[in-house]
């Protein structure tokens, strides 16, 4: 198939899966006694409606992105990288560590360097889940997974011990960084045009490393035919741990720019579940990166404009997690009735 | 490229299918309340909720306009300055912050908007100097409504056990915890003629101000290792009501302990069996206030430490806090609470009299001392006689 039909193909599976979740959802609110319409046009006025929403949503739109992105570097080789949520937390905590011995504050030199500590704690950890999967044969999902928990646990601990704020022990969070180590958006906007930089650099990145590079086509044989890879001399093991390590250095970098760019601290719930809901993007786009940059959109959409649900509608906000689930089961249930239609065409 | 112009095409969709921004409400007044917990938690949060409703109810054309669940847990991705635009934008003139958590982020929000008044329960950023001119803390003397707890808890328990579920630990909470002890210790020994030594008093912290799975201890566990391990009334310090929960599911089993929720009036209500009654936050006539100051021009940096009305504690346009006796209190405790509360109201009952001793045995109050506001709002630990960490190890 060309590249124009497959293009098209997938856009058309969207589209399918698109309409079956706006169905759903219509009708869970029908039920629920609200105003479809209304309460559409109200979720995504809540994302786009103003300079400083759409600002916002951008700023929710770029972890995505960067998370989105690096998955497509394991999807590639056939890894479902479920601990990318993990490589997000390593990368807050390295940056928050490196940020620590600042409390006065510091130069931009500095906080460029948490940027950096963050892609190495977030490759850090993706690293150990690829070694785990290459070497100690544990499927990337369970050594992923917890990975996840561990992360957490991590941040817990010094949240609540080494990292704590003097006088208090509390799950909240550690203290502020001086704020000249915030990366800050431009003025009335909460948006650092440094994080969309990086985040468009890191897409682009992707593209030209899986689409322009042999060590790209090789990932993606790995993922085809991990025998045939071996067989070629392609070094399966080493191109999965590579994959991994750099996806999980995009994700730290994400998990960085949370703590210097939203919160300006370290919290249990840094990673905001940014790493899940980019796996859900991904599956979404059908793993094309032309694909991600929408579809990061529209899910930072509904996430800012969830807000909106409760504050003028009473409504409960996580109709938007409802409408990004139901959007992805509708994406493989389209997938699976064109699969069975087509099996039923052959059989005719 | 096709690809690139439907990018462009979703955009433009969106964009279009909404059409127009939000413009604000020009009519009437509208404030912000912005709650940690959910609006209808039964504690903290819906005390402030109901505090908001009487604004209303009390001032025709003054709107509130309120998000709930206002935490990073709850709502990943939010920033409290980002809901405070939004307020602000649909025309909101004074914006509530109802918890210590939100300190950090409140105070950036004033500085943000320097022409919208704020108001933070629960914080000193006024004392400390921190907060920047738009920007008042408002707060309960909830030591007096703790005091009430821990007496009725003292005159009732049968074991001499007194568990305390308290949330994270910082300044509020210690304090809380220790105005319970002295207020049980004073039934203890005044009332009940019994040594200290004799009554335990024990507080095991949460680590939150309410329950997160897999990030705090399970509140309904620690209730349950209270009262399994034969603590007969358990205090509780945090948002919500697990202790009466737990508390009631003992009493189906039959066996007779009981239970002091927290925060909200109405937190008895539907655990007869257990409740002794619930020292509770009166946020309205402090709302009424702010809310009437900001939309006549007068209003003016505060801290307020607002205590109970001495006259009637339970009285709604008067009383800063309160306490509501419980279905399960006894009429004989009752009694002797009434005289408590009225010897407190006198001033002949003062449980922050020395000599009283910190944990590790400093003295915190010399014989004969009472303490001052300030040294009661920064206590650095707990006091001798009770159980648990005084702060982090």
């Amino acid at each position: 198939m060309s590249y124009a039909a497959r293009f098209s193909l997938s856009l058309g599976r969207l589209a399918a899966a698109v309409f079956l979740s706006l169905v759903f959802t219509t009708l869970l609110l029908l039920v629920s006694g609200a105003p479809p319409l209304h309460t559409f046009a109200i979720l995504f006025a809540g994302g786009i409606g103003s300079v400083a929403k759409l600002g916002q949503t951008i700023a929710v739109w770029i972890p995505l992105v960067l998370c989105s992105s690096a998955l497509l570097l394991t999807f590639a080789p056939g890894l479902w990288n479920i601990g990318i949520e993990g490589q997000i937390i390593l990368g807050a905590i390295f940056a928050t560590g490196f940020l620590r011995p600042f409390p006065a504050g510091a130069s931009p030199l500095v906080l460029a360097g948490a940027l950096i500590a963050g892609m190495i704690g977030g490759a850090f950890w993706a690293y150990i889940a690829g070694v785990l999967r290459t070497w100690g044969r544990v499927h990337e999902i369970f050594g992923g997974l917890g990975l996840n928990f561990v992360a957490l646990g991590l941040t817990l601990w010094l949240i609540f011990g080494p990292w704590r704020r003097p006088g208090v022990a509390s799950m909240s969070g550690t203290e502020p960084l001086h704020p000249s180590l915030w990366l800050k958006g431009i003025k009335g906007f909460s948006l650092s045009p440094v994080s969309l930089v990086l985040a468009l650099l890191a897409i682009f990145l992707v593209i030209y490393l899986l689409r322009s590079t042999r060590w790209g086509l090789s990932l993606k044989a790995v993922g085809q035919n991990p025998e045939a890879a071996l067989l070629y001399g392609l070094k399966p093991n080493k191109r999965i741990v590579e994959a991994m390590a750099l996806c999980g250095a995009l994700a730290g970098l994400a998990g960085a720019l949370q703590v210097v760019g939203v919160y300006h601290r370290l919290l249990p719930a840094i990673s905001s579940n940014y790493g899940y809901t980019a796996l859900l993007v991904t599956m979404l786009a059908s793993f094309r990166p032309n694909l991600i940059p929408p579809i990061c959109f529209f899910f930072a959409v509904l996430n800012v404009g969830s807000i909106q649900l409760p504050l003028q509608l009473k409504l409960d906000s996580s109709l938007s997690g409802v409408i990004q689930g139901v959007l992805v089961l509708s994406i493989f249930l389209v997938h699976g009735l064109e699969e069975r239609w087509q099996l039923l065409r052959r059989q005719k | 490229m096709f690809p690139r112009i439907l990018r462009l095409g979703i955009v433009f969709l969106l964009v279009l299918a909404v059409g127009c921004a939000e413009k604000p409400e020009e009519k009437s007044f509208i404030f912000g309340m912005l709650m940690v917990g959910p609006f209808n938690d039964r504690g903290w949060s819906q005390a402030h909720y109901d505090a908001g409703l009487y604004v209303e109810s009390k001032l025709p054309g003054v709107k509130m306009l309120y998000l709930d669940k206002v935490n990073p847990a709850d709502r990943p991705g939010l920033t409290l300055p980002q809901v405070v635009d939004d307020l602000v934008s649909k025309g909101a003139r004074l914006i509530i912050a109802n918890s210590d958590d939100m300190k950090d982020g409140i105070r950036e929000a004033a500085k943000q908007h320097p022409d919208i008044t704020f108001i933070h329960v629960s914080g000193d950023d006024v004392l400390t100097k921190k907060a920047p001119p738009n920007l008042s803390n408002v707060m309960g003397r909830m030591e007096y409504g703790k005091m009430m707890a821990g007496f009725v808890a003292a005159l009732t328990t049968k074991t001499g056990k007194i568990g305390y579920l308290g949330p994270l630990i910082n300044e509020e909470t210690r304090r809380l915890a220790s105005s319970s002890f002295l207020g049980a210790a004073y039934a203890w020994q005044q009332v009940r003629k019994r040594p200290l030594d004799e009554l335990k008093f024990k507080v095991s912290w949460i680590g939150f101000w309410f329950n997160i799975p897999g990030v705090t201890a399970d509140p309904t566990q620690v209730a349950n290792r209270f009262f399994d391990g034969g603590y007969d009334v358990v205090i509780s310090g945090i948002d919500t009501t697990e202790a009466l929960v737990v508390a009631t599911q003992k009493r189906k089993a039959g066996r007779e302990v009981w239970a002091i929720p927290y925060d909200y009036k109405g937190a008895c209500q539907g655990a007869d069996e257990v409740c002794l009654g619930v020292p509770y936050f009166n946020w309205g006539p402090a709302y009424l206030t702010s809310v009437k100051a900001v939309r006549d021009g007068t209003w003016k940096q505060t801290w307020e430490w607002n205590g109970p009305d001495w006259n009637d504690i339970n009285n709604e346009d008067t009383s800063g806090v309160g306490f509501l006796n419980g279905p399960a209190l006894s009429t004989e405790v009752a009694a002797k609470l009434d005289s408590f509360v009225q010897g407190l109201a006198t001033g002949k009952i003062n449980v922050f009299q020395g000599p009283i001793f910190y944990q590790d045995g400093t003295p915190f109050l010399v014989a004969g001392e009472t303490a001052s506001d300030q040294k009661v709002w920064y206590m650095p630990q707990l006091l001798k006689g009770m159980e648990g960490a005084s702060g982090p190890k």
